[in-house]
């Protein structure tokens, strides 16, 4: 898969309490071009992306302190203590977190449990054992929620403009460029197949 | 030392672990993640996988002795440990962890105990197995042994 680099590769968080598979899924991700974090539990997820959950944090490093944005999670559903799932709430409630695309791993094909999630604001569900060719449905989540960020800006922009009676011309560069993400986004949608409910091999 | 022998001989024993289903096709998506950047990464991930079931089954053999009849409980911890054994393709490991499962859901202390049985049998088995294939790799000059520092051509 050939990926021209022009800017920052993007930056995925996995989340998973078994060690064999949070090594699969780094792999898995490094091999799709993705730079990757992996933690072992929800609270440890949290405290990455620093929101403190309780109790004194016990990761020892911050995203913020390495410079790190992430641009997407990615998170067994059953982990002891926080689940997935509640992982996934939290980040939703989270004024600085909830624009982050959240992909929710579970090896059991509950469909209550994947439309829980979807319901909750996941954007993809994936059955395990994931695969590499899952890892292509993850860029459009990623463009898709820039793009969203984006239009949202430029909404705010000119309706400050608007409300201050500012003479100010809004970017030219901002709007073709959403526009042009917008087109991106309509390209990327046509990609994306509905596969949330696909039925696979247990 | 014939590595091509070798090799024929590692490729056979995969084909055999394939053939009487021990591995299944999830086993090749691991190996196919291998690359000069990681050239164990299969064997790391079996490793770490043996190391990770041992510790899960003995969950489940203390659930067993202590909590008589908790099968909510039995079927959790067992659940876990199919979930590993899928990540890496151990078939026939898998289907007994299935059939524990089942009997947890028949209430069927008996047939729980038995399975359970066989999950570690089979555990054991594939553990062996497993050994002797990357064993036989490394032998054939597949595996590198010295670890390389990184350079500017590195991936990561």
């Amino acid at each position: 898969m050939a990926v021209v680099a022009t800017e920052r590769p993007f930056h995925v968080l996995a989340v998973d309490d078994s060690l064999p598979d949070r090594k699969l899924i780094e792999r898995l991700l490094k091999t799709s071009s993705f730079q990757v974090t992996t933690v072992d539990s929800g609270s440890k997820a949290l405290q990455f992306l620093g929101i403190h959950d309780d109790d004194a944090s016990t990761v020892s490093v911050h995203a913020h302190q390495l410079d790190i944005t992430v641009n997407l999670i990615i998170t067994d559903y059953c982990m002891p203590g926080m689940t997935g799932y509640d992982l996934l709430k939290k980040i939703k409630e989270s004024s600085s977190l909830r624009d982050i695309p959240v992909v929710i791993m579970s090896s059991e094909n509950i469909p209550s449990r994947i439309n829980r999630c979807l319901e909750e604001g996941a954007d993809e569900f994936f059955l395990k054992p994931v695969r590499l060719s899952d890892m292509s449905k993850l860029k459009p989540h990623i463009l898709k929620s820039r793009c969203r960020e984006h239009y949202q800006q430029e909404q705010q922009h000119q309706q400050s403009d608007s409300n201050s009676n500012s003479n100010d011309c809004s970017n030219p560069t901002n709007k073709s460029s959403c526009d042009s993400s917008r087109k991106r986004k309509a390209e990327d949608n046509g990609e994306i197949l509905p596969q949330k409910n696909r039925p696979r091999h247990s | 030392m014939d590595y091509s022998n070798l090799r024929r001989q590692a490729a056979s024993m995969k084909k055999s672990l394939f053939d009487q289903g021990y591995l299944d096709e999830q086993f090749c998506q691991v190996e196919d993640l291998q690359d000069e950047a990681s050239p164990n990464f299969a064997e790391e991930v079996v490793t770490l996988f043996f190391k990770d079931s041992a510790k899960l089954i003995s969950n489940v053999e203390q659930a067993l002795e202590k909590y008589p009849k908790d099968f909510n409980r039995w079927d959790a911890y067992m659940q876990q440990l199919k979930g590993s054994c899928s990540s890496i393709g151990a078939s026939r490991m898998k289907s007994e962890c299935m059939s524990f499962r089942d009997y947890c859901g028949q209430g069927n202390v008996e047939g729980c105990m038995r399975s359970f049985q066989k999950v570690k049998r089979e555990h054991g088995a594939l553990r062996q197995k497993l050994e002797a294939y990357f064993q036989l790799l490394r032998q054939a000059g597949q595996l590198v042994l010295l670890e390389l520092p990184p350079g500017p051509g590195c991936k990561n």
